[in-house]
This record gives C-alpha cells, structure tokens and sequence, in this order.
C-alpha cells in the first residue's frame, strides 16, 4: 500500500501506514463532526469531494498530458444528463446507478473521443479555444433539445431524479444503522469518499505507469516523445477519454445528489473552476491537486458566510456580492499562481525537480 | 430573395465588427505567437465605457453623432490601457514560459475583468440611450424588401476607415516595420536596435483600441452591453481569425466578414433547411405534427452561436492554416 500510494519511501513503512490509518479514521468521522456544526457543512463536502473527483480527471488531461481543455464542464454535463434522463420521470425510465454511472462515463468518453479526434493533433493553445467552443455548443443543445422533441426539458432542466438506491436501500433517506443515526448527505459522503479515494489510486498507478511516463514525455517534448516510439496521438486520445469517463462519472453523481439539473449547472465558470483547481494546487500532482480542490470549494463557502455578515455589520448592507469575491479569488489566483509559483502549492515531484535544476 | 439580402446585410454588419476584432487577436498572434485570450473583455470595457459617456451626455443637447464620438474617443484610452496592461502582466512575465501559462494568466485576468465590470456597472444587461434615431433605408423597390439601417451604414463604413488605416500603419510607417520585423524574429529585430517590449506593447494597445470602437459599435447595434458579452464575442472573432489564417492582416478582415455572413445565412436558413416537414411523405407522425406546425424543425435560429464553432472546428481539421495563412509548423 505505502509502494502504491508511493508514500515516504525513505521512512519507516510502519510510520506511513499509521498515518493513513488515522487519516481513514478522521475522514471516517467527519461527517459525524460536520454534522454536529449543521448539515449544511456536510452538503458542502460533499460537493467538495465531488469538485476533488472532477479535478482529478482533469488533472490527466491538463496536468499529466499537458493537454489545456476549457470546456471540461461538458463532459461532466453529458455525464449529469445521461442519468437524469435514465433515472427519472422524464422519460419514465428508472436505472439503477450501477448500470447508468458506466454508461454516462461511456457517453462522455465517446464525447471526449469525437471531440479529440479533429482537435488533439493542433496545438496547445487552439485546442484550448476549440475545447471552449465544445463546452458553449454542449450547453447550447442542452438548453435547446427540447424542440421538437422534448429530450432534455430545454432551460427548466431536469427534476426529481432518483438518488442512488441499492436494493431497498436509498442514499436520500435517513436511517438508523447500529444505532447510529445516519442522514443522507452522510451516506452520500461514504460513497463519495470511496469513488475519491478509488481515483485517487487509479491516477497515481497511472502516473507511475507506461502510459502515464508516456503523457510526461508528451507534456515536455512532444517531438521527443514521437521520436522515442510513442504514439502520441493515441496517446493524448487516451487522455482526453479517460478525463472525459472522469468527467461522465462525477456528472452522474451529482445529478443523483442534487436531485435536479439544469443547462444553468454547466456553464463556462465551472470549468474555469475545475481547473484553477488544478492549477493551484498543482498540475500533474495528484495530491495537489486534491488540496486545491479543497481550498477552492470551501473558501468561497466560508466567504460566503463571512463577508455578506461582515459587510452588512461595516457598512449596513451588501457591497460586494460574495460570487463576485469568489471569481475574483479565482482570477487572482490562475494569475498570481502562473507568475509566482507556475508549479502550484504543492508541485509534483517532476517540477520540482525541473525548477530546482534550474535554480542550480 | 428578400431574406437572404436581408441576412446579406445583418451579415456584413455584423461581419465587420468580427473583423475588428479578429484584427486585434491575429495581430497579437503575428507579434508574439500567443492567443490574447482576455481580448474579449477589452471589447466589453469598450462598449461598457461608452455606455456610460452615453449615459452621461443623452441629457445634453449636443448632436447624437457628437456624442457618440465622445463616448467612443473615451473608450479607446481606458481600453488601451487595459490592452498594455494585459500585456505587462500577463505576458511580459511569461515570454519565454511554456505556452500553457500566459494562456492561463490571461483567462485569470479575463475573469477579473469581468467580475471588476460587474461590479463597477451592473450585473443586469445595460441598456444603450438611443441617442441616434434608427432609420430604416429600402434596398430594393419592394416596400416589404429588405433594408439597411444608419447604424449598419456608420458601423460598415467605419471598420472600412479602421481597417484602412490600419493596413496604411503597418506597411507605411516606421513603427509599422518595426512590428513587421519583430513578428519575423523578435532577437533580430533587437540587435537592429528595435525596442521590441515597446512594439509589443503598442501592438496590444492597437489592437485594444480596435476592440474599444468594436465595443461602441456592438453596444449601439444590439442596443444592450453586458459584463459577459465579451466573451461570446471573442469567441467568434477568434474563430474568424483562425478561419482567415491567424497572424495574417487580410485573413482576419476575409475571415471575419465570412463568419458573419456565414452566421446570418446560417441563422436565417437552418430551420427551412431542417424543416421536419419535408418529410411528412415518410412518416406518419410528423405529417400529424406538420399540420398543427408547419414551421416543425430540427435545428431553429437558436442556434446560431453554434455556427461560429462550427466553423472554427471545421478550418482546424480542414485547413488549419486558415484560408489565407501560410502553414505554421506545430511549435508544440
């Protein structure tokens, strides 16, 4: 486990699996203790959680192929939209989440692929603004397939869509297990923190892995890298595929969680979110890149419920709108980042190096 | 015959003003290879400035076209200095960094453009005073027919004078050269004793002072300005660039007339083209539908912003030098 998660390799194996042993027991507890702060906090994780996954299947694209993709909400949306669509009263058809999580992830990677295919062998900088294009067109038929045949509910979006349900078992309602009592947000939490963790593990055996070496050599010389037998285009394909499954997966969960959706969820901000995510805390480092995701979805809400009370108190009313502090923080912080330490809070391994060489 | 004279028309106008701004992506692209992704905000600056001189002086009984000649010689400045200041922080810094991260920086900035716009004006659409009376000038002898419009005349003779000007700038004076020679190779055009930080950024400022009449002239023909508009708006200008040749002066002036004509007839068509009903001889349930709505279509005129990525997607596949563009080689 300590070789897998490629932890502390220097220091006592004993030390590092007692330390992931408490950090499964505190992220166990948790939502036990946000909770006792109010269920508000634990919806927040969860959707915390939620960006942590997105950001990770970005960060194959972005951080270990080097490959800037704008429009990254929309496989997230394709993913949302197949299981709106097959578990609700929309078309009346209710899959279980087991079956129609692979198929959402199929559906943005099909996406991923269509897109892929024409874009990937342009440069750096087009494939940037063509993935943006996507993103826009995306939202645009979203919002517009409802004409002449109601496919996606056009602007009202989608509602009432089932939770995820094993057998009898829902993730919506609460419940006493063994005499604990838990919400539904706390169960949802459980599975989150599973599919977190399984693609935590799933990214760092793919960076140490053939393919993951060959999206390093892309992301610093691409000519390099044809020149040493790999296949570059197949390569970034299989990239942008595997973010895009990523993407699918994530949607699919969050229309179960939230119950309802709209083309209003899936517009261009959240991607820039998703990644200044990456960006701030570290393209390519997977640990980073959780960490930014984290700071990313929790300052705005601690902001949120600081800065309208605190200027209501200054000033007897709202001047700035939290929103706009929260775009302002990620503006600020795509820049300051690039310009101060382009290798993010917590730089993977590589950069480092690559900086410290030169430093040298 | 009307329709497609008339969308002819809507299309040039509109045509014209993609030009202004595609010229201000492909010149910064010619100059330092590098999409000025924030380009878009500096056209909603300008139309948002102009807003508010307009504001301001629709009380004054100064002549309409005073006006809006004050207010846009007000936007230019305040969009030239975004334009250098854009330039001086995020690119400057980032020259000789990998190329993923002045494109970063400038969508950083293009966000805190846009959220510093909210806050200055508003987050509601802005409606523009109309200070110029629209008139409505008949093309053809059809009292019905189509027509064209004082703003569409103002707006299409005056990208003409800019792009003029413009072309007279880059091949007729000293500066000109001294842009021409720093896109060849920026180290020569140094040791030739250029001041190459200089050119670059003038080059920025240009091409944000394009984007601040481009601004005035969006704001005045659709009559709104909002602190997102730039964003579509760029969007498409980038396309028109890339689909004329990027880095290419004539390519961005073809490429952006082609996509507004392209979008017009586009938007103007697409829902006679994919009329459903034209099918009604092969099945039956569409035939039912046609007779409660004759007008049944796959795709609508909501659609049209769909056109413009079309387009851009189809020229990187086709031809991604452009229509005009030499090819580039693939600097990864």
């Amino acid at each position: 486990m300590t070789a897998l998660l490629n932890l502390n390799r220097r220091r006592d194996p004993r030390l590092a699996w007692a330390g992931l042993a408490v950090m499964a027991i505190a992220l166990l507890v948790l939502p036990f203790a946000l909770a006792g702060i109010g269920t508000a906090w634990v919806r927040i994780t969860n959707l915390a959680i939620l960006y942590c996954f997105l950001a990770l299947g970005l960060n194959i694209v972005v951080g270990f192929a080097g490959l800037l993709d704008l429009g990254y909400i929309a496989f997230y949306a394709v993913g949302a939209y197949v299981y709106a669509l097959l578990a609700s009263p929309h078309f009346n058809v209710h899959l279980p989440f087991w079956v129609i999580l692979p198929i959402g992830a199929a559906f943005a990677c099909l996406f991923g692929v269509l897109l892929g295919t024409p874009t990937l062998k342009l440069r750096g900088d087009y494939l940037a603004i063509v993935t943006l294009g996507f993103g826009e067109i995306i939202r645009i038929f979203l919002n517009n397939l409802s004409q002449p045949v109601n496919i996606t509910n056009g602007a009202q979006g989608v509602y009432m869509i089932d939770p995820f349900r094993i057998g009898s078992f829902s993730f919506a309602k609460p419940e006493v297990i063994a005499g604990l009592s838990f919400s539904g947000p706390v169960k949802y939490y459980y599975i989150l923190l599973a599919f977190l963790v399984a693609s935590i593990v799933i990214n760092l055996r793919l960076q140490d892995s053939r393919i993951g070496r060959a999206w390093e050599a892309i992301r610093e010389d691409e000519v390099a890298a044809r020149a040493m037998g790999i296949n570059t285009r197949n390569m970034k394909l299989l990239a942008f595929a595997m973010g895009a499954s990523f993407g699918g997966i994530a949607g699919g969960m969050f229309s179960a969680i939230q119950g309802f959706i709209s083309p209003e969820s899936f517009i261009l901000v959240e991607s820039i979110m998703v990644l200044s995510m990456v960006v701030l805390g570290g393209m390519g480092n997977v640990f980073g890149v959780v960490l930014g995701a984290l700071l990313l979805s929790y300052i705005p809400e601690v902001l949120r419920y600081t800065v309208g009370p605190v200027q209501r108190a200054m000033f007897g009313r709202t001047l700035i709108d939290p929103e706009v502090i929260r775009m302002l923080l990620f503006g600020f912080a795509l820049v300051l980042m690039m310009l101060f330490r382009p290798a993010g809070i917590w730089p993977s391994a590589l950069r480092k190096r690559e900086l410290e060489s030169k430093a040298a | 015959m009307d329709i497609f004279l008339q969308q002819l028309v809507n299309g040039l106008t509109l045509g014209s003003v993609y030009a202004i701004v595609a010229l201000g992506y492909t010149m910064v692209y010619g100059i330092v290879q590098l999409i000025n992704f924030a380009h878009g905000e500096v056209v909603m600056i300008g139309a948002m400035v102009a807003y508010t001189v307009i504001s301001m002086l629709a009380a004054t009984h100064l002549p309409p076209l005073a006006i809006v000649t004050i207010a846009t010689l007000a936007a230019i400045p305040v969009c030239m200095t975004v334009g250098y200041l854009l330039e001086r922080v995020a690119y400057r810094p980032l020259r000789r960094a990998p190329r993923l991260a002045p494109l970063i920086t400038a969508i950083g900035l293009s966000i805190i453009l846009q959220n510093l716009a909210l806050l200055i004006w508003s987050r509601a659409p802005l409606p523009y005073p109309q200070v110029i009376t629209t008139v409505s000038y008949s093309l053809t002898s059809h009292p019905n027919g189509a027509t064209i419009t004082n703003v569409q005349v103002a707006i299409l003779v005056m990208s003409a004078l800019m792009m003029t000007g413009l072309m007279l700038l880059i091949y007729r004076t000293k500066l000109g050269v001294a842009m021409r020679a720093t896109a060849q190779n920026q180290s020569v055009a140094g040791l030739m004793g250029i001041d190459i930080n200089r050119v670059i950024a003038i080059t920025f400022a240009i091409g944000a002072g394009l984007a601040a009449v481009a601004g005035v002239m969006v704001g005045s023909y659709y009559g709104v300005a909002h602190y997102q508009m730039g964003f579509i708006l760029g969007l498409k200008a980038f396309s028109a660039a890339v689909l004329g040749g990027i880095g290419n002066m004539a390519g961005a002036m073809l490429g952006g007339l082609l996509l507004g004509i392209i979008e017009a007839l586009g938007a103007g068509y697409v829902g006679d083209l994919t009329n459903l009903c034209q099918l009604s001889h092969w099945f039956g349930a569409i035939a039912e539908r046609c007779q409660t709505n004759p007008n049944l279509a796959l795709f609508g005129s909501n659609y049209q912003d769909v056109f413009a990525f079309l387009v851009l997607i189809a020229v990187l596949v086709f031809r991604p030098s452009g229509l005009l563009g030499e090819r580039v080689a693939d600097r990864a």
